[in-house]
């Protein structure tokens, strides 16, 4: 771990530039310049403020907020089941990835623990919407170098994923489905066989994407060696998910984590992908890989579903005994954690929404610093991040 | 020093949580050497997850341990917790699910006073998660803040990532962070005024407009409700049959 590859040597000298040039070159002063709210790189509305020296980024300040909704607030106010219907809007894209922690949390307070099928379904649904998640990643980093191709077959083969998961579900975007206890419904007839159609159509996006941006001059030219993050940094400052694995850290929560035994990871085969370069190409390698990963970890669950009830016996009216929880799984983002209070009430006393991107962000004051501006755009786009999830 | 009576009171009945339980304790054990009296008291759960409560004087001198001597590299979050009962309690003054409020389950229950696991007796209380890749294992690490003046040295330069956490936990709770190079507000306007996540501050969208709680969940009027079944048992008979 304390190997410096050339890599981090690179920008780590490019940082010690940025310093000794402030003021130096340009007597007139830095130039600042606001990236956002608006640009499209943002995914949401992020400012970043940074002060220029020529075209070198001297400082870099996010400037967050344009998007709280005060969810910890709002949970104090709402009951156990409702809070779901929050917390879905945490991260858009990956809705019902965000509703499981929290479902997990409730459950392992009240020590009621969920059916096989409804675990199977439960990580079926998981990973579609990492599918669907990372999908639109992968074309958009294309869109960040000016590569509008990959975002069309991203929005037309992530409709595919969005298709089956309202279709298990009722809604697209937020699902609600997660319920303490189990699901609220099974899976409508066919569906499998669906799933697993579009997984293989999935497969086929993630080679086309590999065949148009991995092995494009231009994508390795932007992308190799820019932003490189050591894994010690990556973890004092919290980051998680494939910007953590692309950095070269074997973990991943869906193997390792407490919240694993809960979903049905363990059933199936599959491989947790690092890369150990930790820069803009790296993140984005490890997330295709992980798309790849996903659609076959749901092939296999969905070729061993088993049978039973999608629902352990609950009360109607569901009130959780005294105690705190704190259950993380990993996102499409990264890892997300709720850290639920009870006091034996209807709704959560206190609830700490962890949100990935809130974490991941907050590393660009220390790895914008020395980049120059064109960089800026990518290495925001690979460190992926939702402002819903910043912001909560 | 320790509350044993809470971690032998939880039972162990499956071979696995033992497992993962001595992996625990000797967590523990490592964090009694390192803290030495700064460990106050602590909660395990076995097969679950470990709370420890510090001196909040010691605060830098816990986390510093953390980093450098236990393998806790991983930053996971810092919070807060106010332990205060909100006085106006979750704005559901109406009956809830079709029950009365003096109904169990309905309406406004009196919430049990005081902390939670680990103890501790001031409203106040900061909470940090660290977790070690090494070890596979995360603690929660609370400590007690004074309520008139809640205030903590910054450990924002032993973990990076505790810059924005701290500014949250400030803007939100009103904790003041010593040293924090950057103390401004992440989320909320500049001249914004109070602390919202404290239990004594209003949620002024509710006062505003009250909850319509008891609208949401009418019960069928009981005049209806008779009829009501018998259309839907005819219903279901009428499918049976078709099927």
């Amino acid at each position: 771990m304390t190997a410096v590859s050339d890599r981090e040597q690179l920008s780590y000298i490019a940082g010690q530039a940025a310093d000794a040039r402030v003021n130096v070159e340009l007597q007139a002063g830095d130039m600042t310049l606001n990236i956002g709210p608006q640009h499209p790189a943002t995914h949401g509305t992020l400012r970043i403020a940074v002060r220029l020296d020529g075209e070198q980024v001297v400082q870099a300040e996010p400037v967050a907020g344009y998007m709280h909704r005060g969810y910890e607030k709002l949970t104090e106010v709402r009951t156990f089941p409702q809070v779901t219907t929050l917390v879905n809007r945490i991260d858009w894209l990956g809705s019902f990835a965000n509703e499981v922690p929290f479902i997990l949390a409730a459950e392992d307070l009240m020590g009621v623990e969920a059916p096989e099928r409804a675990k199977w379904i439960r990580t079926i649904l998981f990973e579609l919407s990492r599918i669907a998640h990372i999908s639109l990643f992968l074309g958009d980093m294309g869109v960040q170098l000016g590569a509008l191709t990959p975002v069309f077959f991203a929005f037309r083969d992530r409709e595919r994923v969005l298709n089956q998961i309202e279709a298990a579900t009722g809604g697209r975007f937020h699902p609600n489905f997660d319920r303490i206890g189990g699901l609220k419904d099974d899976l409508p007839a066919g569906w499998i066989a669906e799933t697993k159609a579009t997984m293989e159509k999935m497969r086929t996006f993630c080679d086309e994407i590999e065949d148009l941006l991995m092995g494009n001059e231009i994508f390795a030219a932007r992308c190799r060696g820019v932003g490189v993050i050591p894994p010690d940094v990556a973890l004092a400052y919290g980051l998680s998910g494939a910007n953590t694995r692309a950095s070269g850290v074997d973990w991943d929560l869906r193997r390792d984590g407490d919240s694993a035994k809960h979903l049905a990871y363990d059933q199936v085969d599959w491989k947790v992908w690092t890369h150990p370069d930790g820069d803009s190409f790296a993140r984005f390698w490890v997330r295709l890989q992980e798309t790849r990963e996903a659609t076959r970890i749901v092939d296999q669950l969905c070729d061993g579903l088993p049978g039973g009830p999608i629902m352990a016996k609950v009360p109607r009216i569901i009130k959780v005994p005294e105690g705190e929880s704190y259950v993380v799984t990993e996102n499409p983002l990264g890892q997300m954690g709720y850290y639920v209070v009870s006091k034996g009430d209807l709704g959560p006393f206190r609830v700490k929404i962890r949100s990935a991107s809130f974490n991941n962000i907050s590393i660009v004051p220390w790895v914008l610093k020395g980049v120059y501006v064109p960089d800026v755009i990518t290495i925001l786009g690979s460190l992926y991040f939702i402002l819903g999830d910043i912001d909560r | 020093m320790t509350d044993t009576e809470a971690s032998e009171s939880t039972e162990v009945d499956e071979a696995e949580e033992v497992e993962t339980d001595e992996a625990r304790e000797a967590l523990l054990a490592d964090l009694t050497d390192a803290f030495g009296d700064a460990l106050v008291e602590h909660h395990l759960v076995p097969g679950r997850d470990l709370w420890v409560r510090v001196d909040a004087t010691r605060w830098i001198e816990v986390v510093t341990a953390l980093r450098a001597e236990l393998d806790f590299g991983y930053f996971d979050f810092l919070s807060g917790i106010d332990w205060m009962i909100a006085p106006w309690g979750r704005y559901e003054d109406t009956a809830f699910g079709g029950l009365e409020a003096d109904d169990e389950g309905g309406g406004s229950i009196s919430l049990p006073e005081g902390p939670g696991y680990a103890g501790g007796d001031s409203r106040f209380q900061l909470l940090l998660r660290v977790f070690s890749v090494e070890r596979q294992l995360g603690v929660t690490i609370k400590a007690d803040l004074d309520e008139d003046y809640p205030e903590v040295p910054t450990i924002s330069s032993i973990y990076a990532g505790a810059d924005w956490h701290e500014r949250e936990t400030w803007e939100m709770f009103g904790f003041t962070f010593v040293g924090h190079p950057h103390l401004v507000h992440m989320y909320l306007p500049t001249d914004f005024e109070g602390f919202p996540l404290r239990k004594d501050y209003p949620l002024l969208a509710r006062e505003v407009k009250p909850w319509p709680g008891v609208v949401d969940v009418e019960p069928i009027p009981e005049h209806l409700e008779a009829e009501l079944e018998a259309a839907v048992m005819e219903a279901a008979e009428q499918a049976e049959g078709a099927s």
